[in-house]
């Protein structure tokens, strides 16, 4: 390659060429532009008159220059220029391609694969073999070494792990390679223990040169759960320099869409790696969040997937008792609410109500007797896993619960009446309570000597009280004691709620145990005690990119392996379901730190290089066309012919040339000016030129028919991307189903349920009710309708009834034919008490439009008109076609006039009773 | 006078007795004289240039010379002939007539092929002796065979007019660069380098031809006009109407 300054050349012996310039030159000059012929009549006029100037002859010196310019562009274009051309030296023998492919190159990933590409190009070029390994994925039977040709088709397949690399593994791996391999290392620029190992013995086998990106790098840490919100540690690879990230909180919204629920930003000052941002969430919306990210960081370790540590619990408190005013302190549940206070969602009602709401803990406060419908459901609770939290008091000690056999809903059985010691009648003291033994769940806990059971009911001794009892007084007595039912348990304390029995309610104790019991809360990272002996089943998992997919299929996980797990190829970072809750892997390990690689010395590590190789060759070709075409208007000018036509043709060409292209769609704003000024009809853009053209000229018959016919005057109908416009300000969308119309993103349906839900209309129209209804299979456009619109909130439809208000609008109307005639409309289904009322043409019906209507009768292609004014396509036959027509168009306006008027036509079964009324 | 009746007057002193139409006075108190207007069809010899040069046209939006020509000329027939007068087309050589015929027969002369030759001639040793005539032309040729004719006409007593029809392009000479002119049927060439630097001269040159024309009406008691193909047709009628019966 010959280098010139900056720019090299492939073909340098091209150059030679440039010598033929003066030559050139010479021979342009020589020629002078061709003469026009013209006729003109009074050339007679013109004999006899000569030249004044004579030199002007030969062509013009600029001309010259410009001609030479885009000669000598063409022929260094020719030569093959590079600007920035690589001249490092290659080597020879085998090369090892090693990437790290952990989560930290995912954001550059294809930065790193065009790194590989090109050190595939100079293999290829230079006869070397080569091998690719990803650290995080070597492969078993050490390098492989192939052509660079074969591993090109095996690139694409390539992809970053959510973890980093096993440098045990790694190191194994460089020690199985023979010597002789040049290396080129791709790290992700992350230290880790061990590296250096792999370094030297990688360098014992041939050279190694590294390549790195700087890029910043950001990773979310641990979350913790704060008074009002969430905590995230962000933390970040190089200290130097101020940055501002922004980190976002995503869980769904009410409606299940996936959405950002929060957004903070964070700024690092220079020289800080680690920030900590608080998420400000309201406790039902911290609850629904799935994971936090770093916006715009395309990585694995940029997102912290939320599991159940940071959410909260739902208690339901069932009293029997109504709270008597003025009686607070003495409600059965007064202690239990303020023990809960700002730890948990509380819920009250009554239990019907509570089990339905399926809270993580019920608790009955001396209720004794539930009825046969409150049971059934409470044991399907608890078996689903449910804590069922019971207190004693005066009713159940007077009950009969529990007597004579085991009751499902206590942990044990009772004897009648209960005990009271230390009262104004009986002889002992108050009792204290004795240590919690080491089985207990409350095992440690410190207790207050002011803690003192006045009374409690007893339970029986039974051969399996003992394993039940997790608390006791003193004297032995169980105070407290819990069974399993199901995956659920019910636990019961012997004592009221309420500070009447004892003292215990008044005490932090109380509030301690209800912590252990996870009531108040769950514990913030499950310990190897927790998930011993559990299998824990991957649910999501997260992918190198730090994209979320369902692993549901994957092999469940050992408790004890996942309790000391880090994200691995082994165990994989995401979700997983435990026995009772939800736990997630992250890729960042709590006591993480992002540190960045420092290599020795006499490794050399190239960056991305700022001035990358850049063939010259099309803009050097552009050049030379651009001053040809200048030199072609300079010479028309030159001869006279720039004139006329010409001119104007030229003209054209520079503005076409110089204008943008024709925005597809009207910006959000003019649309929105349009589509505000009046009423609009709008229509789905499919993607389908000709499906589009029909219903857009469909909405334009209809709009005149409108004008025509009633007081509604649309302006001309729009196109409607459902990505990119907004849809608010349609009364209704036709929406033309094509076969193969790409579904629309989360937003656009997102929007088309807010617009469904703000009283908006969609119809669907399947455009085959010619074809649909003959055999048993769907037509293909039906099945693209089903999947359309199943993410959509629609209710319930029913074919049209007779008394629909469509049916009278505006026409009566017993038929909706459009193109096709017969096929079965479906609109919202009528509400199941509605009943026709004798002496009433119709029911009373739903009180609003319905959002969508369903039919395949192509309504868009009856209604569609040409520019002047005529039917675009025939429907039907002869004069039955001209009516079926009619009648479509009537329907049109029926349409137009129930989406712009609701049901009103409807009250017209009020008449009779309004009719009464006046004649009183 | 004449014997087609015009109009009564009121006798004057100096009328004769016999010119008292007395039907016309009995009815009344006063003497009425019947008038009585004299009427004489006249000839007009229209000759119109069928020379290659009159094809010209610079500009799709403008009409050849020869086509306005022969508009001008047609309407002008049936204008005189509607008038009363007879009126023949030279190169036909037929006599002045009037009549349904003679239109057909114009008609016919105007709508035939132009002559190879790049300029017309005019001849008029067809015309009646003071008759009336109308020459159509753009009169860029050599013009001593026009002042020939129109010298010879004026001494029979014909009077006339010398209509020159002109493009929008002869007059202008719009043109640049280097140019070769060539007359219509190729048989006159010039070339230049630089036609813009023609511009002056040549504008001078048809100057001098138009004055030299008007200074040939001028002695000969024509009169001559110039009309562009780019105006319109209308207004040249007008005043070729006018010309022709114009001040007897």
């Amino acid at each position: 390659m010959f280098v010139l300054g900056p720019v090299g050349f492939t073909a340098p012996y091209i150059l030679l060429a440039l010598l033929a310039l003066p030559i050139l030159w010479f021979v342009l000059r020589a020629v002078p532009p061709a003469p026009i012929r013209r006729r003109f009549p009074g050339v007679a006029l013109l004999l006899g008159l000569t030249d004044e100037e004579v030199e002007t002859d030969r062509t013009p010196w600029w001309l010259l220059v410009l001609r030479m310019l885009a000669v000598a562009a063409m022929i260094f274009a020719l030569a093959g220029p590079v600007l920035n051309p690589r001249l490092e030296e290659r080597g020879s023998g085998p090369l090892l391609v090693l990437l790290d492919a952990s989560w930290a190159s995912a954001q550059d990933w294809s930065l790193r694969m065009g790194r590989v590409e090109q050190a595939l190009d100079e293999a290829q070029s230079d006869d070397r073999v080569v091998a690719i390994a990803l650290a995080t994925d070597l492969p078993d039977g050490g390098a492989e070494f192939l052509s660079p040709a074969d591993w090109r088709a095996r690139l694409a397949g390539l992809k970053p792990a959510p973890y980093e690399a096993d440098e045990r593994a790694l190191q194994n791996f460089a020690e199985s390679l023979s010597g002789g391999v040049a290396t080129l290392w791709l790290s992700d620029g992350v230290a880790r223990d061990g590296r250096d190992a792999v370094l030297s013995t990688l360098q014992g086998k041939g050279p190694v040169s590294v390549f790195e990106n700087p890029r910043a790098l950001y990773a979310l840490g641990p979350t913790a759960l704060t008074e009002d919100g969430v905590s995230v540690d962000v933390m970040r690879r190089d200290a130097t320099g101020e940055a501002e990230v922004t980190t976002t909180a995503h869980g769904p919204d009410p409606a299940g869409i996936e959405r950002v629920l929060a957004s903070v930003p964070v700024t690092f000052q220079s020289g800080e790696k680690r920030s900590v941002v608080h998420f400000d969430l309201p406790p039902e919306l911290r609850n629904r969040v799935t994971r936090f990210e770093v916006e715009a960081r395309r990585n694995a370790a940029s997102v912290r997937l939320a599991d159940d540590s940071i959410k909260r619990r739902e208690v339901g408190l069932v009293t029997a008792r109504e709270s008597r005013e003025g009686l607070e302190l003495l409600s059965q549940l007064h202690y239990i609410r303020a023990a809960l206070a700002g730890n948990a969602d509380v819920v009250e009602g009554n239990l019907t109500d509570i089990i339905q709401a399926n809270p993580d803990v019920i608790v009955l406060a001396d209720i004794a007797q539930l009825s046969e419908g409150e049971t059934g459901p409470l044991i399907d609770w608890l078996s689903d896993g449910g804590l069922l939290l019971r207190f004693s008091g005066p009713r159940l000690a007077a009950s009969d619960v529990a007597r004579d056999g085991d009751d499902p809903l206590l942990p044990v059985r009772l004897r009648a009446g209960g005990r009271t010691i230390g009262g104004a009648m009986s002889w002992g003291e108050p009792k204290t309570l004795r240590p919690f033994s080491e089985t207990s769940p409350f095992y440690g806990l410190a207790i207050p000597d002011d803690v003192t059971v006045g009374a409690q009911v007893l339970a029986q001794p039974d051969p399996d009280l003992a394993e039940r009892v997790i608390a006791t007084l003193a004297d032995g007595t169980p105070l407290v004691t819990r069974k399993a039912a199901g995956t659920g348990q019910i636990v019961l304390f012997h004592i009221t709620a309420n500070a009447e029995w004892s003292t215990l309610p008044l005490s932090g104790l109380f509030v301690e145990m209800l912590d252990r019991l996870a009531v108040t809360s769950r514990a913030a990272v499950p310990d190897l005690g927790d998930l011993a002996g559990q299998m824990l089943q991957p649910v999501r998992q997260l992918d190198g990119f730090g994209r979320l997919s369902d692993a549901t299929s994957q092999a469940p996980i050992a408790g004890e392996d996942f309790a000391m797990a880090i994200a691995s190829a082994q165990t994989p970072p995401g979700l997983y379901r435990g026995v009772d809750a939800a736990i997630a892997l992250n890729v960042i390990a709590p006591d993480r730190e992002l540190i960045a690689t420092d290599w020795p010395a006499d490794v050399v590590v190239q960056g991305v290089q700022s001035r990358a190789e850049r063939p010259l060759l099309p803009h050097l070709l552009i050049i030379a066309l651009g001053l040809l075409a200048l030199d072609l208007v300079a010479s028309l000018f030159l001869s006279g012919r720039l004139s006329g036509p010409r001119l104007a043709i030229l003209v054209t060409g520079f503005a076409l040339m110089a204008m943008p292209p024709p925005a597809q769609a009207q910006s959000g704003d003019d649309l929105a000016v349009v589509a505000a000024a009046d009423v609009v009809l709008a229509h789905v853009l499919t993607g389908d030129a000709d499906v589009d053209r029909i219903a857009q000229a469909g909405l334009v018959g209809l709009s005149q028919t409108l004008a025509a016919r009633t007081s509604v005057e649309p302006s001309p109908p729009m196109g409607i991307n459902l990505d990119a416009d907004p849809l608010g300000f349609f009364p209704l969308l036709y929406w033309p189903v094509t076969a193969d119309q790409r579904i629309p993103s989360a937003q656009a349906y997102a929007k088309l349920n807010a617009y469904l839900r703000t009283g908006g209309m969609i119809i669907f129209d399947t455009r085959d009710a010619d074809i649909a209804g003959f055999g048993a299979t769907t037509t293909p456009t039906a099945t693209r309708l089903e999947q359309l619109a199943r993410p959509l909130d629609v209710p319930q439809l029913e074919p049209i009834p007779q008394d629909h208000v469509l049916t009278r609008a505006f026409y009566l109307l017993q038929e909706f034919p459009g193109r096709h005639t017969g096929g079965t409309i479906w609109v919202e289904a009528a509400p199941a008490d509605a009943e026709q009322v004798d002496g009433m043409p119709f029911r009373n019906l739903n009180d609003n439009v319905t959002p969508v209507i369903v039919g395949g009768n192509d309504w868009a292609a009856a209604w569609a008109v040409d520019d002047s004014g005529w039917p675009l396509l025939p429907v039907g036959r002869g004069f039955n076609g001209e009516r079926q027509r009619e009648i479509a168009a009537r329907f049109g306006v029926n349409l137009v006039m129930y989406v712009l008027t609701g049901n009103y036509k409807s009250d017209q079964v009020h008449v009779p009773a309004l009719l009464d009324r006046l004649s009183q | 006078m004449g014997d087609e009746f015009w109009q009564y007057r009121p006798a004057q002193a100096g009328d004769s007795g016999r010119s008292i139409d007395w039907r016309r006075s009995a009815r009344s108190d006063g003497h009425f004289v019947r008038e009585k207007e004299w009427q004489a069809a006249q000839s007009v010899h229209l000759w119109v240039d069928r020379a290659a040069s009159m094809t010209f046209s610079s500009d799709k939006s403008v009409p050849a010379k020869s086509d306005r020509a022969s508009l001008l000329a047609m309407a002008l027939s049936l204008l005189l002939m509607k008038g009363g007068e007879r009126v023949a087309l030279a190169s036909l050589g037929t006599p002045p007539r009037i009549g349904a015929l003679q239109v057909t027969r114009i008609a016919e002369g105007l709508t035939r092929e132009p002559a190879e030759a790049d300029f017309g001639m005019p001849d008029t040793s067809q015309f009646l002796p003071r008759a009336r005539a109308v020459f159509l032309s753009d009169f860029l040729g050599p013009v001593e065979p026009v002042e020939a004719a129109v010298t010879m006409a004026a001494e029979r007593g014909i009077k006339g007019t010398l209509y020159q029809i002109l493009d929008p392009a002869e007059e202008a000479f719009p043109y640049q660069g280097r140019t070769v002119f060539t007359s219509m049927s190729g048989a006159i060439q010039h070339e230049t380098q630089r036609a813009g630097d023609l511009r002056d001269r040549y504008l001078d040159r048809l100057a001098e031809r138009k004055n030299r024309l008007d200074m040939l009406a001028r002695q000969t008691g024509w009169r001559f006009a110039t009309h562009h193909t780019d105006k319109a047709a209308q207004s040249a009628l007008m005043w070729l109407f006018q010309a022709v019966e114009g001040p007897r």
